[in-house]
Order: structure tokens, then C-alpha cells, then sequence
């Protein structure tokens, strides 16, 4: 069962990556990568990673997805229907490149099939067990990466007010 | 021991042994007070080298004023030139005194510190003092103080007159490092200098294209011959492992007799020595060489430098007497030198080239002496001829001096040394006629001057020699004798001839310039009469012993003094020669012995001189600018068998040719075109690389993107 | 399902860096970008399966940093237009030869 929905949402999810690529116009691709990230957040909780696929709707799709959207709107790029992707020998060299990378990247990873959970998975299971999904990212979150975490959030007021410079019309 | 000085210091204690310990005199003196005598009219020259350019530019000459005073230049190196030589010659004669006195038999090495020292390679600077070095030596330093003398009567009117004495000096330097080195690389620094004053004084009037032409010309002949030399010289290190002259000549005496590699070694020296000594066929330096100032004519190429090959050989005996075909090559190219030489003097109008030729003949001559493996004999018409030679030069440069000052009083351009303006000098030159004449019957090899003990004696030993009980090339060596013979009737004759024409006969200088020959002042004729003296007795220290019986031997005061002088040098090619010629002949090829052939050989000579005396006396020789063009033989004659031409089409065209092929072709189009190319190919790069700079994202993430892929592909294979 | 998740991973990586490569518009080009980085969280968490909880922890950290990162790159780009008139790369070519 899980397997099924496991393919259902993986075609979603590429069906929405190639749209994003392919689609002509600004805000269409913005939708097909809304549904992207829609079902990679269902892939995260198959994944038994709750508490990011929420956090992946809420932050992601919700609040970047949509600052996308402003800004597009804001430029008024939304009339834009032409098809913008570059032709010509570079777009072909593009294509073989990628190619070569996927195919290196696949036969990587498809090496080692894993079927049964290992110890790090049943950690998780027992983790998100004993304190719940939200607590289960919380206690390292909290003890081992406190610092990660804290310079975090002066990285998130940099940014804030570094948006803010930058955004400003004309100087000062 | 003995200190860099050459002084014996003995350690302090006594030795036992007899008075016979040669005890050398300051050695290093005589060949450093030339090189001072260099330095101090070298600075000088230069000092005053704005006052020599000037009247170099101005035709060579400087005017004195009327109070006949002279320049500032010329004080010190009239005094500083010549007395040094003088001084070297002394010391040089308390060193033969000396070496004489304790009758030396080894020679004696004295090394100041080392030149080279690469591992198996060595070579010190070092002096060796031998019987053979000693005698160079002193002519060198003699005859040279006689031409430094005549010099600074000769150059008095010259500008230049400080830089010609320092050449001059700065050549008897190198001279006696060539004749006192001890070993083969420290004669080959002597050989290579002498060449480089040789171009100096040859071009020494160097406004004159013709004459720095000539001075080219003597340094490239010349460096065609030391590609010999140097090529000797690596083979005698492959043989030998060293290149000093004692070990090396005393490991060579147990070499096989006949070798290939002593040929090869042999000839390749004889290479050497045909450019320095001008033997067929690098002779062709020695006449343009006459460009030169006089006494430059008669120190360098009479009795010094073109010596040098002859001592090449003389220092190289045992590897001589040790290859038969090279002493055969030797005294056969000698004896064609001194027959071809001979007849292109006959009909020169230029007494310096007349001279020149002649020089070149006796040079042949003192090859084939050498040559037949007399070598104490070829040292001794070496010798004789370094008298009578420099004499001829010198009188001939009194001659062309007078000349010259009659001809710029009456501004006439004639030439003044062509001989067919000359005539009748006898009347107002009468020391330098008398030892012109001297030195002529010298040379033509009359008795009792020193000339004919010489020459007699290479001509009998080359009949000797080649008639040798298990002598090699028995014909070719009778040839030899017989072209001997021929080409000194012939010297007689052209010899005999230039003396008529300059002294004898009609005056045919011109009314005018007649008033102003007169005879050249003291400081030139002492010379003169100094190596007229010695032409004379100079032959008597070397009497056969069979002449000694006779009256021609000039009776038991003299003896084969320089035969035993030389021994100790000689003496190993001596015995090889013994255990391989056998027992030299008694007999000349057409009967005879030593005495009647003596006897013939002086009548011929004296009867060609008397003959040709009366013979050319009547003929009527024309003013140069009237002459009549030559043909036929005479013409050939003249135009030196037309050598030069030839070495120009075979040679030298050829050369040129190549070289502006070389030039045009391959340094300017191939080696530029590679270059330039280089540089093409670099800017082009650079602009296919400058295309990847876009300015658009989208490629430098195409880059990025190659390059992960990249590091991807090398961590994952 | 652990290698599926990886070779999807793989493959949206790959799409959006063609993505990269391939368009014009600026805004889409740094969408793309963040399409690459939604993969790269994909792989994070398949590999926490593995290895532990740390994988989701990164994924947390990542998730901020993108949010930070297109605040500012939009704000970039939105100061770009106003010099320019539209977010066509191609228009960007200051840094060429």
C-alpha cells in the first residue's frame, strides 16, 4: 500500500519538477512547483518525518512559494508567455550533462537497496514514540544543535534586514 | 722546492749533492715584463686615445711641429718597450747561462698554481724550462728587443705609437707563454694570442678597410688551423690522460710505432701548426698580412709566431719519429710550401711581398727538416732565419720609411714599397744595402753565412733520412731532396732580384723625391748591423761533423753545439727513429756524401746570385706606372696562381651563400616563425578560453555544473 | 523505499539544475535552485532512515537557510529590475570580455 502511494506522489513530484522547467509562463511554473513540494511533503511522511512535512507545507509552499508570487506580481511578469528556455548547442550540452550526472547519481544510489529498517530508522521510530514528532526534532534540535540553531536565527535577522536594504527603492 | 718566484729555497737542509742543480733566475719574470711593459703603454694609449682617433681619421699620421719634439705619447713607451725586452733577454741569458753551466738534462717544471681543475682533467700554470724553451726564449726576447728597437724609430711619425708598442709587447707575452708553457692547453693560450696581437698590429691601421681586412683575414685562416690543434689535443687526452708535455711524452715513447691514433694526433697538429706557420693550404694569410707596419712584418711573421708551428712540432718529436706518414705529410707539404712560395716570389713588385713569400718558402723548409725527423735541424734554420728574415724586414722597412718621407715631401701617391720606383738606393743607404746584403747571401744559402750551415743541413738530412736502411718512402723522400735544391736556386734568384731593383741600377723614384731619400737615423741601422753580425756567425755554433774535417767547417773551435745542446729533447725521437729507419744514409741519391753535396749545393747557390746579379742588372725595369701588363706564366706568377680567386668560388662564395640562407630562411622565417608562433598561438588560446566569459549565469552554472559532475565521476570510479 | 526516495532525489536534482541551466528568466532560474534544494532534503531524509534522527535536524537547518536565501535573492533581483527593465540573464552581461 504504501509503496503504490509511495509512486503516486514520486510521479507527482516529477510530473511537477519537469513543469517547472518546461512551463511558459513565471506563475505556472510557480503552481507546478507548489504541487512539487505538496507531494514531496507526502513523501516526507511516509518517510515517518511528520513534523518536517508540515514544516515543509507551512514554510515552504506556504510562505516562500507565495514571496515567489509577490515578487512576480510585483515585477509584473505575470504576462509573460513566452517560452524563455535557451536553444542551440548549449541547451543540447545542457541535456547530455545532466544525463551523465543522473546517470552517475542513479547507478549510485541504486546500488544498495535497503528493505528493512536499520538502527538509525528504529531510533527514529522509537524517538518519534516516546515524544512525538514534534519532540523528536525538538531534543536534538535543543541539546546537540543548540548553536546551529541560534546562529540560525541571527542568519534569519541578517537576511530579514539585508532583504529589507536591498529591496529599498532609489538610497537611503 | 721552488717558490712561485722560481727561486730555489731549499728546506734548510743540506744536500749532498753536486754544483749540478739548475737553479732557474726569476723565470716568471721574463715572460711578466712584457705583459707590464703591455699594461703601462696600454693605460697610456688609452689616455691619449682621443688624440690617435683624431689623427687616425686624419690618415694615420701626426704632425710634429717644427722643433721635431715629440707628443707626450711617445716618451714613456720608447724607453718602458724596449726595456723590458731588454731586461727579459738578460734574464733569459743568465737562465741559459746557467742551465749551460750545470748542463741540465731534465727539464725543469716550475707551477705557479692550478688553471684548470676538473677531476681527471688538471692543468696547472705552469712554466717549463728546457734546452728547447730556453733557445725560443732567447730569440724571442732578442730578436724582439732589436725590432723594438728599429720600431721606435720606424713608428716615430704615428699617432698610434703607444698602442702599437703595447701590442707589440702584449705579443711577446703570448709568444713566450707559447714557447715556455708546459703543457699543451698553456701553448694553445700562447697560440691563440699571438693570433689575436697578430690581427691586432696587422689591422693596426684599421681606417684602411684593405688593412682590417687583412687582419680579418689572418685571425680566420688562423682558427681554421686551431680546429686542428684543439682536436689533437682531445685525442692526446683520451690517449694519455693528461696534457702536460713531461708525462705525457714519456708515456708516449712506449706506444706503438705507426699507430693509427699517433697519425691522426700528428696530423691534426701539423693542421694547427700549417695556419699558424702558413704551409699549404693556409698559407694565404701571410701576404695580405704585409698590410701591417713593418716591424710588425719582421717580429711576427719572420721570426716569431710563424715560427710557432715549427715548435709545435719540435716540442712533439716522439709522436713524430713515432708515424712515419705524418712526417712524410710534413715534409712534403714543407718542400711544395717552399717550391710554390718560391716561384710567386719571382715575379712580385712589392718588396714586402717578396719578402712574405720568401717567408713562407723557409718556413717549408723548416718543415721538411722537422719533417724528416731532424729536428734539431729544423730549429737551427728556425733560428738562422729569425736572423736574416728580420734583418730583410727591418732593411726593407728602412727602405719603404725613406720612401715613404720622400714621397709625402713631394706629395707623389706612388706606392712606396713597390720596387719598380726604387733603384739606385744603394748611394743614399749604404748601411741598410750592405746588410741587406748580408742577409741576402745568408738566405741563399752561401758559405761561410748562417744560412748555409742550415739549410745545407735539412737538405742533406732529408737525403739521409730517406735513404735510411729500413726507411718507408725511399722515392718520395729523394723527391723531396731534389725540389729542395731547385727551390733554393730559386730563392737565390728572386732574392737576388729584389736587391737589384731597389739598390742597383737607374734611380727610377723621380728627380724630385730623390732629394729627400737619405739613410734612416741610428736607432734603425744599429738593429741592422746587430743582425747582420749575427747572420754571419750565427751558422757556426751547428757544423756538421763531417764538414769539420774540411775547411768549410771553419776548423775544431766550432762543433754540432746545438745538436748536443738539444740532445735531452730530441733524444727519445732519436732512438725510435734508430730502432725503426735503421742506419741513415751516407750517400745522397745520386752519389756523393755530406761534404761534395755541401760543396754543389754553396757553388749553385753563389753562381745563381753572380748570374742573376749581371743577368737582371741590364734589364730595364719600367716605373709602375708605366708597366706593361704581364701574360702568360708571369702573369700566373704574379696573381699568386690565382689561390685566392680560387679559395673565394670554392670556399668562401659557398660560405656566404649559406650563411645568408641560414640567415634569410631558416633564423628569419623558421626560428622567428616558431617563435612568433608561439606567441600567435598563445593570444589565440587565450581568446577561445575568453569565450566561456559570457557575463551570463547561465554558463558559469554550466561550468559549475561540469565541474561537480567531474568531482562526482572521480569519487565515485 | 529508501532507494526510491534517493533516485527521486536524484532525479528532481537533476531537473532543476537543468532548470538552472536552461532559463532565461532570473526569478524562475532561483526557483529552480530551490528545487534542487527541495531534492537535496528528500535525500536527507531517506538517509535518516538510516543513519538517525541528525538527517531531519539538517533538513530543519536547510529549510531556514533556503527561506533566508530567496528573502534576499528576491530582494536582489527585485533591485536588478529596477536598474534593468526585466529578468532576462541574458541582459546581465557586465562581467563579459
Amino acid at each position: 500500500m504504501i509503496e503504490v502511494l509511495f509512486y503516486v506522489f514520486a510521479a507527482v513530484a516529477l510530473g511537477g519538477a519537469l513543469g517547472v522547467v518546461w512551463a511558459k509562463s513565471p506563475v505556472g511554473s510557480l503552481l507546478y512547483m507548489v504541487a512539487t513540494l505538496a507531494s514531496l511533503a507526502c513523501i516526507f511522511v511516509l518517510l515517518e518525518a511528520h513534523f518536517l512535512a508540515a514544516i515543509q507545507v507551512i514554510v515552504y509552499a506556504g510562505a516562500i512559494m507565495v514571496l515567489f508570487l509577490f515578487v512576480i506580481m510585483l515585477l509584473n511578469l505575470g504576462h509573460d508567455y513566452q517560452r524563455d528556455l535557451k536553444g542551440g548547442a548549449f541547451s543540447l550540452l545542457s541535456f547530455v550533462i545532466i544525463g551523465l550526472m543522473a546517470g552517475v547519481l542513479v547507478r549510485q544510489f541504486g546500488e544498495n537497496a535497503i528493505t528493512e529498517p536499520t538502527a538509525g530508522g528504529r531510533a527514529i521510530d522509537a524517538a518519534l514514540a516516546q515524544h512525538g514528532a514534534v519532540g523528536a526534532i525538538a531534543q536534538p534540535l535543543y541539546t546537540t544543535y543548540v548553536v546551529p540553531f541560534e546562529i540560525t536565527g541571527v542568519l534569519l535577522l541578517v537576511a530579514i534586514v539585508g532583504a529589507l536594504v536591498l529591496a529599498k527603492k532609489g538610497g537611503r | 722546492m721552488y717558490n712561485a718566484l722560481g727561486v730555489s729555497v731549499q728546506g734548510g737542509q743540506a744536500t749532498v749533492e753536486t754544483a749540478a742543480q739548475f737553479q732557474p733566475f726569476f723565470p716568471g719574470l721574463i715572460i711578466l715584463l712584457p705583459l707590464i711593459g703591455f699594461l703601462i703603454n696600454g693605460a697610456l694609449a688609452l689616455r691619449h686615445a682621443q688624440v690617435s682617433a683624431s689623427a687616425v681619421r686624419l690618415g694615420g699620421e701626426l704632425d710634429l711641429d717644427e722643433g721635431g719634439h715629440l707628443p707626450a705619447t711617445h716618451t714613456l713607451p720608447s724607453y718602458v718597450a724596449p726595456g723590458v725586452m731588454l731586461v727579459a733577454f738578460l734574464i733569459a741569458s743568465v737562465n741559459f747561462a746557467r742551465m749551460l753551466s750545470v748542463e741540465l738534462h731534465d727539464p725543469h717544471v716550475i707551477e705557479y698554481w692550478t688553471w684548470i681543475a676538473t677531476g681527471a682533467f688538471t692543468v696547472e700554470a705552469a712554466i717549463q724550462l728546457d734546452q728547447l724553451s730556453i733557445l725560443m726564449t732567447m730569440i724571442v726576447t732578442g730578436v724582439g728587443f732589436l725590432i723594438h728597437l728599429f720600431s721606435v724609430g720606424y713608428m716615430r711619425d704615428d699617432a698610434g705609437y703607444a698602442r702599437y708598442f703595447s701590442y707589440l709587447n702584449l705579443f711577446i707575452f703570448f709568444m713566450l707563454v707559447l714557447v715556455m708553457g708546459a703543457s699543451y692547453p698553456l701553448m694553445f693560450v700562447g697560440w691563440e694570442g699571438v693570433g689575436l696581437c697578430s690581427y691586432l698590429l696587422i689591422g693596426f691601421w684599421f681606417s684602411d678597410r684593405e688593412k682590417s681586412d687583412a687582419g680579418k683575414k689572418a685571425f680566420i685562416v688562423n682558427r681554421i688551423g686551431d680546429v686542428g690543434f684543439l682536436i689533437a689535443m682531445f685525442l692526446l687526452f683520451g690517449m694519455f690522460g693528461t696534457l702536460d708535455f713531461v708525462p705525457l711524452f714519456s708515456q708516449a715513447a712506449d706506444l706503438e710505432y705507426g699507430s693509427r691514433l699517433v697519425t691522426a694526433v700528428t696530423l691534426f697538429l701539423f693542421l694547427g701548426a700549417a695556419g699558424k706557420s702558413a704551409q699549404i693550404p693556409l698559407y694565404v694569410w701571410l701576404p695580405d698580412a704585409m698590410a701591417g707596419p713593418t716591424p710588425v712584418s719582421a717580429l711576427i711573421h719572420a721570426a716569431t709566431m710563424v715560427t710557432a708551428g715549427v715548435y709545435l712540432v719540435a716540442r712533439s718529436s716522439v709522436l713524430y719519429a713515432l708515424s712515419p706518414i705524418a712526417s712524410a705529410t710534413v715534409a712534403g707539404v714543407g718542400v711544395l710550401t717552399a717550391l710554390f712560395a718560391a716561384t710567386i716570389a719571382l715575379k712580385q713588385n712589392d718588396i714586402k711581398k717578396v719578402l712574405a713569400y720568401s717567408t713562407i718558402s723557409q718556413l717549408g723548409y723548416m718543415f721538411v727538416g722537422v719533417g724528416v725527423g731532424a729536428y734539431a735541424a729544423g730549429i737551427f734554420h728556425l733560428m738562422t732565419h729569425a736572423f736574416f728574415k728580420a734583418l730583410l724586414f727591418l732593411g726593407a722597412g728602412a727602405v719603404i720609411h725613406s720612401m715613404h718621407h720622400s714621397l709625402h715631401r713631394t706629395n707623389n701617391h706612388q706606392d712606396p714599397q713597390d720596387m719598380r720606383n726604387m733603384g739606385g738606393l744603394r748611394t743614399f743607404m749604404p748601411i741598410t744595402w750592405g746588410t741587406m746584403w748580408v742577409a741576402t747571401f745568408a738566405i741563399s744559402g752561401i758559405w761561410p753565412f748562417a744560412g748555409f750551415f742550415s739549410k745545407d743541413e735539412i737538405i742533406w738530412q732529408t737525403a739521409a733520412f730517406g735513404g735510411a736502411a729500413k726507411a718507408p718512402y725511399p722515392m718520395l723522400y729523394q723527391v723531396y731532396w731534389v725540389i729542395a735544391l731547385v727551390a733554393a736556386i730559386l730563392t737565390a734568384f728572386y732574392m737576388t732580384r729584389m736587391m737589384v731593383m731597389t739598390f742597383h741600377g737607374a734611380s727610377r723614384t723621380g728627380v724630385e723625391e730623390v732629394k729627400h731619400l737619405h739613410e734612416s737615423p741610428p736607432v734603425m741601422w744599429i738593429p741592422l748591423i746587430a743582425l747582420a753580425l749575427f747572420s754571419v756567425v750565427a751558422g757556426w755554433i751547428n757544423v756538421p761533423e763531417a764538414l769539420r774535417e774540411t775547411f768549410i767547417g771553419l776548423g775544431p773551435l766550432t762543433g754540432e753545439w746545438l745538436h748536443h745542446w738539444l740532445e735531452p729533447i730530441t733524444e727519445q725521437a732519436h732512438h725510435i727513429q734508430e730502432l725503426n729507419l735503421g742506419e741513415v744514409a751516407e750517400q745522397a741519391p745520386f752519389g756523393g756524401g755530406e761534404v761534395a753535396w755541401a760543396l754543389v749545393s754553396t757553388t749553385l747557390a753563389l753562381v745563381t746570385v753572380l748570374a742573376s746579379f749581371q743577368f737582371l742588372r741590364r734589364q730595364n725595369v719600367k716605373v709602375a706606372a708605366e708597366d706593361t701588363e704581364l701574360s702568360g706564366l708571369s702573369k700566373v706568377l704574379y696573381n699568386k696562381w690565382y689561390v685566392d680567386e680560387i679559395y673565394d668560388r670554392l670556399i668562401v662564395q659557398p660560405l656566404i651563400k649559406s650563411s645568408r640562407f641560414c640567415w634569410k630562411v631558416i633564423d628569419a622565417r623558421v626560428i622567428d616563425g616558431v617563435v612568433n608562433g608561439v606567441g600567435w598561438a598563445a593570444r589565440a588560446l587565450g581568446f577561445i578560453v575568453s569565450m566561456f566569459q559570457t557575463g551570463t549565469v547561465n554558463m558559469y552554472a554550466f561550468v559549475l555544473t561540469i565541474g561537480a559532475l567531474i568531482i562526482l565521476g572521480v569519487s565515485v570510479f | 523505499m529508501i532507494t526510491e526516495a534517493l533516485v527521486l532525489s536524484a532525479m528532481i536534482f537533476v531537473l532543476g539544475t537543468f532548470g538552472v541551466l536552461v532559463r532565461r528568466n532570473a526569478i524562475i532560474m532561483f526557483l529552480c535552485i530551490e528545487l534542487q534544494l527541495n531534492a537535496v532534503n528528500l535525500a536527507f531524509i531517506a538517509f535518516s532512515r538510516l543513519m538517525g534522527i541528525d538527517g531531519q535536524v539538517f533538513v530543519f537547518f536547510v529549510m531556514t537557510v533556503a527561506a533566508a536565501e530567496a528573502a534576499v535573492g528576491l530582494a536582489i533581483i527585485i533591485s536588478v529590475f529596477r536598474h534593468y527593465e526585466t529578468v532576462n540573464v541574458d541582459n546581465f552581461k557586465l562581467l563579459r570580455w
